[in-house]
């Protein structure tokens, strides 16, 4: 077991370094200089040409790596060009709202998913199983950005019983207020991305349920007299439960990519949206940060999935 | 063969005629007759099928007689027309474009990634699911570790950076940047199946006799999970049309002198379009909708085609 976890830590490493080279060079490739945006319009160029030999940006690329990665250690992302803070402080306020969105997107996936799956699965071949699926193919099918788009039309605009910008409203005081506000920002983008996301954890729950009923522990619970809701709730739910509990770490990387489209259509200011602001205004230090935080934290999240996975079920373990 | 036969044999050539026609009656139906029954079975398939077919070729026969840097220019007299008028069929836009001709010349563009996306991408996710499941050992396991490194990248973020560093794209430099990123789907679909097919007997015949890795590889297994391609790269051309209208939304995808459905649902993140003037948006979203779900249902019959306990319609 340890093994295993071991070498997906060893493999991970050389795969943080060479994602780490890659976007440094890309950033380095981007169009614009940093200096663009912090001197005004009549600096003179050899003063912007010393700023840059003092920052060493006409070192060669691997120095230049080399001071940003040790730069990286000390917890120093540099700063950012737009908005003139560091980078750290500057994606820390992001990242809140983001992870707040992703969690709570995730926990209502589970809250509609769970019941789904053991319906279906229940049901097999009848017409509640056919509409679940039917369902869950349809809403795995469309695009997600269309789905944002015609969501925040209706129920935002036409109907307007959501917000439609921003994570908290302007003039909320108090912490009860603040908090409710919050959640009421947040509440159609999760009740979308929720209702539109189920596809995997109903499909897993439904076969791993059709497959459950027809193994030993069912017979003799069966056998024992035990009423078939408790079968359902009791004895296959429960050990379904772990395995469904390890797509929690691939889900969460589905919605952090996600996070691009839903925080550009409902201006939620997370680090999707930043990402999205910082192309535009070719802010390097701030590309290159987020996308290497993207890239550690689906890594992370693959490796809990893997990990979960690979104690409830030893054969995917490596020997 | 015939004539070789008979010298050998003493059955006549009526009876070998006859056997051979037995043999053929008895024998596994082809692979397309399969799929023309499942589509005869089942209607709603058929239908989602020729409008998936009609559609496709009204847009690219249309958008050739569409003028498309005319059609592009800032018309003031047609500022915000209302829909359904004789000028103006789906309205205009803000610059007073014509809402239907954009529709037309954009899905022809979005189709046209989505297609050649899928073409790129499913062939070098085939061969690299071909290769890597086929040859065991370190082969295998070095083509293992790319794929989890790619798996790793934020796809989305990466694709927009690689977009704003090349100074000019079009529409095929941008088909080639989605491909480095999705190819993934398919190959681990495709190394699962050949490492399950690399076990079996005619395999093991094959290499003893001495046939060519490559052979066996693209001549031997490949035509065995043909069906399995043919699913995979329905789905995935359904998917891709996603990929390409989202970054046009997002507008990192096709630049905006150039309509793509993408740009045109993105006339929605204006608060006064969305609500007053929905036909300027509303249009291309309900067609990427009906595109993706007829093409993943065509999809879905396909797979059931090519699994034969799921079937059915009947051959004969």
């Amino acid at each position: 077991m340890w093994k295993t976890i071991l070498r997906r830590f060893l493999i991970m490493i050389p795969e943080v370094i060479i994602l780490s080279i890659l976007v440094f060079l890309l950033a380095k490739a981007m169009p614009g200089d940093p200096f663009t945006g912090s001197i005004n319009p009549k600096a003179d160029p050899a003063q912007i040409h010393h700023l840059m030999k003092i920052n060493g940006l006409y070192d060669p690329w691997y120095q230049q790596y080399w001071n940003w990665v040790v730069h990286l250690f000390h917890g120093n992302l540099g700063n950012s060009y737009q908005y003139q803070e560091p980078v750290t402080r500057l994606i820390g306020g992001r990242a809140a709202n983001t992870l707040w969105l992703a969690l709570f997107t995730m926990i209502l996936t589970y809250v509609f998913a769970l019941p789904m799956g053991v319906y279906a699965g229940r049901h097999e071949g009848k017409l509640p199983d056919t509409v679940i699926r039917v369902y869950t193919y349809v809403t795995y099918c469309i695009p997600f950005f269309v789905i944002l788009v015609i969501g925040i039309w209706i129920f935002g605009y036409v109907l307007g019983w959501f917000p439609t910008t921003g994570s908290i409203s302007s003039d909320a005081t108090g912490w009860l207020h603040t908090l409710g506000s919050r959640f009421y920002h947040i509440l159609l983008p999760g009740l979308l991305g929720a209702l539109f996301g189920t596809v995997n954890i109903v499909q897993y729950l439904r076969s791993e349920v059709i497959d459950s009923k027809h193994s030993d522990y069912v017979r003799t619970a069966r056998s024992k007299g035990v009423p078939s809701k408790d079968i359902y709730r009791h004895h296959i739910f429960r050990n379904s439960l772990l395995p469904i509990a390890a797509f929690a770490g691939y889900s969460i990387t589905g919605l952090l990519n996600g996070s691009i489209f839903t925080e550009t259509v409902f201006s939620y200011p997370g680090m999707g949206l930043l990402f999205v602001n910082s192309i535009s205004y070719r802010d390097y230090t701030v590309i290159t940060a987020l996308v290497l935080i993207y890239g550690i934290l689906n890594l992370i999240g693959t490796l809990l999935s893997d990990i979960i996975l690979s104690i409830v079920d030893p054969r995917i373990r490596i020997q | 063969m015939a004539e070789n036969f008979e010298q050998h044999s003493d059955i006549s050539a009526a009876d070998l005629a006859r056997l051979t026609q037995e043999a053929q009656a008895e024998a596994t139906p082809s692979t397309a007759k399969i799929i023309w029954s499942e589509f005869k079975a089942d209607k709603p398939a058929m239908a989602a099928l020729i409008i998936i077919v009609s559609f496709i070729l009204f847009v690219m026969i249309g958008a050739l007689f569409i003028n498309t840097p005319k059609m592009m220019e800032t018309n003031i007299m047609g500022y915000f027309n209302q829909p359904f008028t004789a000028d103006y069929w789906l309205g205009a836009d803000s610059a007073g474009r014509s809402v239907a001709k954009q529709l037309i010349v954009g899905s022809r563009n979005s189709i046209g990634i989505a297609i050649g996306l899928t073409v790129i991408s499913s062939t070098f996710g085939i061969c690299w699911g071909l290769i890597s499941g086929y040859f065991n050992g370190y082969i295998d396991w070095g083509m293992q570790r790319i794929y989890d490194f790619m798996m790793m990248l934020p796809m989305t973020m990466m694709i927009i950076v690689l977009v704003t560093i090349i100074p000019h794209y079009n529409s095929v430099t941008l088909t080639f940047i989605f491909s480095i990123f999705y190819w993934e789907g398919t190959s681990r679909l495709i190394r699962s199946r050949t490492l399950a097919e690399s076990e079996k007997d005619y395999v093991a015949a094959s290499k003893a006799s001495g046939t060519s890795h490559w052979k066996i590889i693209f001549r031997e297994i490949m035509p065995n999970i043909s069906s399995l391609i043919i699913v995979d790269c329905t789905l995935s051309f359904a998917e891709n049309i996603g990929v390409e209208t989202g970054l046009s939304y997002l507008g990192f995808g096709l630049p905006s002198q150039t309509p793509s459905l993408g740009t045109m649902i993105a006339n929605a993140n204006d608060p006064n379009n969305i609500t007053q003037y929905w036909w300027t948006w509303l249009p291309a979203a309900l067609e990427i909708i009906v595109l993706c779900l007829s093409i993943s249902y065509v999809g879905q019959v396909l797979r059931r085609a090519a699994d034969a306990s799921q079937r059915q319609g009947s051959i004969n």
